[in-house]
């Protein structure tokens, strides 16, 4: 849960870092989501449109509606503060303050509009994606753009919900790289009630479901990008008590209360040996955000580091 | 007239015998073959595969890593690949 201010806390930093997504349950207060789904239905024509137009299709030809004329979306580059003004629901959903501080948390306080889109699945469909990475492979630019996922009607177990992995955001892939993989332990369909909002880190593996049951499947997904660095803007409480120094050592002594424990918690899927190199992301990940550039876990930057640094003073 | 199956595992490390962590089914039979176990995973690793009469097509090599990128996590590293034929 959230501090008092709505901004995160570190554990939950911790926990993002890890893990590469924060799920909260039933954020938005059901008013809310009743008037965002009816924007959403506007919205759809709109962005199924433009983006078919934009592969040089004709949206009329594919029987797709079409889309109200006064309906308006923000630019790529808009502050968010600037995007859906009042009277919007969409707009209202982003700028409640539980929503808004999860967002300054990660990505300060008025990061810019990337895109968003609305993704519906009818009832008894059967598409479904690949998994996939959004966007393209990254660089080793530590700084990451969120992606809020929003759902503001029911998903019921079995419906098909999001699929994504838990701790998939720091393995630098191409986009469709990752569709080979049908099944991963430890994956998750999301299901969750009304106004359920999901923050993933940009990297985050993820694919829409085929959607087997008798209700229509709606979920608004946007991007948003930081204009700041991206270092301890969320709520400062635990701090103190959680980031570790780099002698937070399974192999010599190892905290049971520190920032590094839970980053040392790895998912079914990742095993062995291999999760000492994720290890290491995530270590590189905190270091940015917490502006301490000593943080270690488990030691496997600090030695080799101090051994460089030791040959350069000869 | 025979048909294949192709079978994916990624396992946790190099050896045959580590941990399913992820896998893919890719069926030629058009579901008129047999399916795998009904089970997550389908085998527990990859001997459990050999052991079903799966054939072993391909394994993981052992890589050097490039000077820069020792230490980053890509894409699933120990990927398998098995295939059996069917008759149908």
């Amino acid at each position: 849960m959230p501090a008092k201010d709505h901004r995160l806390t570190t554990a939950e930093m911790a926990e993002f870092v890890a893990n590469g997504y924060l799920r909260f349950d039933a954020l938005v207060p059901d008013v809310l989501n009743q008037q965002a789904l009816a924007e959403l239905r506007d919205l759809y024509p709109l962005k199924l449109g433009n983006a078919v137009k934009a592969t040089g299709l004709n949206p009329d030809e594919l029987g797709i509606t079409k889309a109200k004329q006064d309906v308006q979306t923000p630019e790529s580059l808009t502050p968010l503060s600037e995007c859906y003004p009042p009277p919007s629901a969409i707009g209202e959903m982003l700028r409640l303050p539980q929503v808004h501080g999860i967002i300054e948390s990660l990505a300060g306080t008025d990061p810019l509009f990337d895109h968003d889109f609305v993704h519906f699945i009818g009832a008894n469909s059967p598409t479904g994606q690949h998994l996939h990475v959004d966007a393209v492979v990254d660089n080793r630019d530590p700084s990451f753009d969120i992606q809020l996922f929003y759902y503001p009607s029911e998903v019921k177990p079995g419906a098909g919900g999001t699929r994504f992995i838990p701790g998939s955001h720091l393995r630098f892939t191409r986009a469709e790289g990752v569709s080979r993989y049908q099944k991963i332990l430890g994956e998750q369909h999301y299901h969750g009630s009304a106004g359920t909002v999901l923050i993933f880190h940009h990297g985050l593996w993820h694919a829409g479901q085929p959607n087997p049951s008798p209700e229509d499947r709606w979920m608004y997904k946007i991007r948003l990008n930081p204009t700041v660095p991206q270092i301890r803007l969320w709520n400062q409480d635990d701090f103190g008590a959680l980031h570790n120094d780099p002698r937070d050592h399974t192999f010599a002594h190892a905290r049971t209360d520190s920032v590094a424990q839970k980053l040392r918690k790895m998912q079914p899927w990742q095993k062995g040996h291999e999760a000492r190199y994720e290890q290491m992301e995530r270590a590189k990940l905190w270091r940015y955000l917490s502006g301490d550039q000593d943080f270690d876990v488990d030691y496997y930057h600090t030695r080799m580091e101090r051994r460089t640094r030791a040959n350069q003073e000869l | 007239m025979h048909r294949q199956q192709v079978l994916y595992l990624w396992l946790a490390e190099g050896a045959l015998d580590t941990g399913t962590i992820a896998w893919a089914f890719h069926d030629g039979t058009k579901g008129t073959g047999p399916g795998l176990p009904d089970c997550e995973p389908p085998f527990a690793n990859g001997v459990a595969a050999l052991e079903d009469g799966w054939f072993l097509l391909q394994s993981p090599a052992p890589y050097v890593t490039q000077p820069g990128a020792e230490h980053g996590a890509s894409y699933l590293p120990n990927e398998f690949v098995f295939v059996r034929s069917i008759e149908i």
